[in-house]
């Protein structure tokens, strides 16, 4: 027990040490020795780090009312014990499905689905920020990408909700009943406020996979690297941190290297912290 | 305490069980009204008859055949060993049993005239005439004691405007005596109260709604002695506006309380539970007719 939690210890700080020295060059490299004609690194950085964060958001977006609606029918609204097994195995075979394989479905499924979408967002609510502009021919937009990667973080955050919702004291939900609640005024009353510090949790740690997330927004996303933009159904889009790794990396030498490193450790910074958050929060819920 | 006893108490002989007219009118109404006459002599509003009920888990029956007059207005206690059934039978006058995965229930409980158990009527409005109080205390922990007060109401969204909503909560908390302990902290969590406390504050949950029936299960054995004494002399109290129906494993407290006593036996672990006999608790502690009431209130067994 001790020796795998030395070990992942020392794998964690491994690659920290490893992201800090191997990226350090690129915090003081000037203009063009950064990748994307970048002034300097925090020219760059934070573009991407607006990126990571918007697709993350518009990823939660969709994915919670779905993952709370999921874990609700895998345990009070299950007609059998066997039937919130059987969803569960669901989501966890949903869980298993590589990300390329989303990535394709995005791109050659999606994408073209939401282009009428698209024209029709702009055409009645172009007056927000949101849907102004030309719309998307191909529709691989912002928001394309996020529900893509929501379709992938909805496993775990449906399994966290699912879990608080199973441990509502019974109690609470005879409490609820008994004054003539119906289901679902049962559920809001006994269940959601109690499993409210679960709800956040799986939300964090939705949000924290949906950072990392690489190849689906890669293959999805047509990005612009250096644009801070909240439109959701452009051609121009932002790009996020993982992406810009992943596309550049392959072309790339000496202080460019580094600053993509140096990337890889901001994601790190924002990544854990999102994780340290949700942590908190379910663990208040515990202890309360 | 037991001289009140209403004269029309029958034991268990069985009343004519024939279907209510006033059935259909609870279904799924908005208003609830139960019946606009009320059968049976003025002030007894709230009695019930329960009429060859039987309660089974899947295939197992945990309540076999029992009809018993309910007095309205008065204190009635279910007593007996464990896993006689007495807890069974309660939670299906309210239909929580059907909670439970399973359970069901057979017969017929009238309310003023009115089947509680038919297929029409809906076991939520049911619920809402007949509030329930639990062995553990059960606040809602994520809302105000002011807020568990109302939570019958808010849980309908009716939630009363301001000064009607500080009314009706200072007239239950009243009722249930805990508003001069409460009434400088309306705003914080139920969790903070103590046990005997938040026992007082569910009874004041449960009444809020104005039901006809409090149905109380084992309320006070999760309390200290002094919590106890106070939700006694509540339920007595109660009984002065509702129905009160206990079950409890504490038979001096039974005979303390309640106006009349029903006595519920099992012949064997694993057989169903029975009504062995009912009538005015002071006949039932005094002169039970039937033996087995005579050595289970003498302590010799259960």
């Amino acid at each position: 027990m001790r020796a795998a939690a030395v070990a992942v210890s020392l794998v964690l700080v491994g690659v920290l040490v490893f992201l800090a020295v191997k990226g350090s060059p690129a915090f003081t490299a000037g203009a063009g020795e950064l990748p994307a004609h970048a002034a300097n690194f925090w020219a760059l950085a934070g573009p991407l780090a607006f990126g990571s964060l918007w697709v993350a958001v518009i990823a939660l977006v969709f994915a919670a009312l779905p993952a709370i609606g999921v874990a609700l029918a895998a345990t009070i609204y299950a007609p059998s014990p066997r039937f919130g097994r059987f969803l569960g195995a669901v989501l966890d075979l949903l869980a298993a499905v590589p990300s390329v394989v989303f990535g394709l479905w995005g791109l050659m499924v999606l994408a073209p689905a939401m282009v009428p979408i698209y024209e029709w967002l702009h055409r009645y609510l172009g007056w927000l920020p949101f849907f102004s502009g030309q719309p998307s021919v191909t529709g691989r937009t912002v928001l394309t990408a996020g529900m893509v990667v929501a379709v992938m973080i909805l496993p775990i955050m449906a399994a966290i909700c699912r879990e608080s919702f199973a441990l509502t004291p019974p109690a609470l939900i005879e409490a609820a009943y008994a004054l003539g609640a119906t289901r679902w005024e049962m559920v809001r009353t006994a269940v959601l406020p109690v499993a409210r510090s679960g709800i956040v949790a799986g939300g964090m740690l939705g949000l924290g996979r949906a950072l990392g997330e690489t190849m689906a927004v890669a293959m999805v996303l047509s990005a612009i690297p250096d644009l801070i933009s909240v439109n959701l159904i452009s051609s121009q889009n932002p790009s996020t941190i993982a992406q810009f790794i992943a596309s550049t990396f392959p072309e790339s030498t000496g202080s460019q290297v580094s600053a993509l490193i140096a990337l890889g450790l901001v994601l790190f910074a924002i990544s854990l912290a999102v994780s340290v958050v949700g942590r908190r929060v379910a663990q208040q819920g515990v202890s309360r | 305490m037991t001289a009140t006893v209403p004269t029309s108490i029958t034991t268990t002989t069985t009343p004519a069980g024939a279907a209510s007219p006033a059935g259909a009118a609870l279904a799924a109404s908005e208003t609830l009204t139960l019946a606009a006459e009320p059968p049976g002599p003025p002030g007894a509003v709230g009695s019930m008859s329960i009429t060859d009920v039987s309660c089974y888990y899947g295939s197992h029956l945990a309540v076999a055949d029992v009809s018993l007059e309910i007095p309205g207005r008065a204190v009635t206690a279910f007593i007996g060993p464990s896993g006689c059934g007495k807890s069974t039978l309660l939670r299906a006058i309210n239909r929580m049993h059907e909670v439970i995965p399973g359970a069901r229930a057979e017969g017929s409980i009238e309310l003023d005239g009115v089947d509680l158990c038919a297929k029409e009527v809906d076991p939520v409005a049911v619920r809402s005439k007949v509030g329930m109080v639990f062995q553990k205390p059960n606040p809602f922990p994520a809302m105000s004691i002011k807020d568990n007060v109302l939570a019958g109401l808010i849980i309908r969204g009716q939630r009363p405007r301001a000064s009607a909503a500080d009314e009706l909560v200072e007239r239950c908390l009243e009722r249930a005596h805990l508003w001069d302990e409460v009434k400088d902290r309306l705003k914080k969590s139920g969790d903070s109260l103590s046990g005997g406390q938040q026992q007082r504050l569910c009874i004041a949950r449960a009444i809020a709604v104005q039901p006809d029936v409090v149905l109380m299960d084992e309320p006070c054995s999760a309390l200290d002695p002094i919590s106890t004494l106070a939700i006694e002399e509540l339920m007595r109290d109660l009984a002065r506006d509702y129905t009160v129906v206990v079950v409890t494993h504490n038979m001096a407290q039974a005979n303390r309380i309640s106006d009349v006593t029903a006595f519920f036996s099992l012949a064997s672990a694993g057989q169903p539970g029975r009504l062995v006999e009912s009538g005015p608790t002071g006949q039932i502690f005094s002169a039970p007719k039937v033996a087995a009431t005579r050595d289970y209130i003498e302590g010799r067994f259960g």
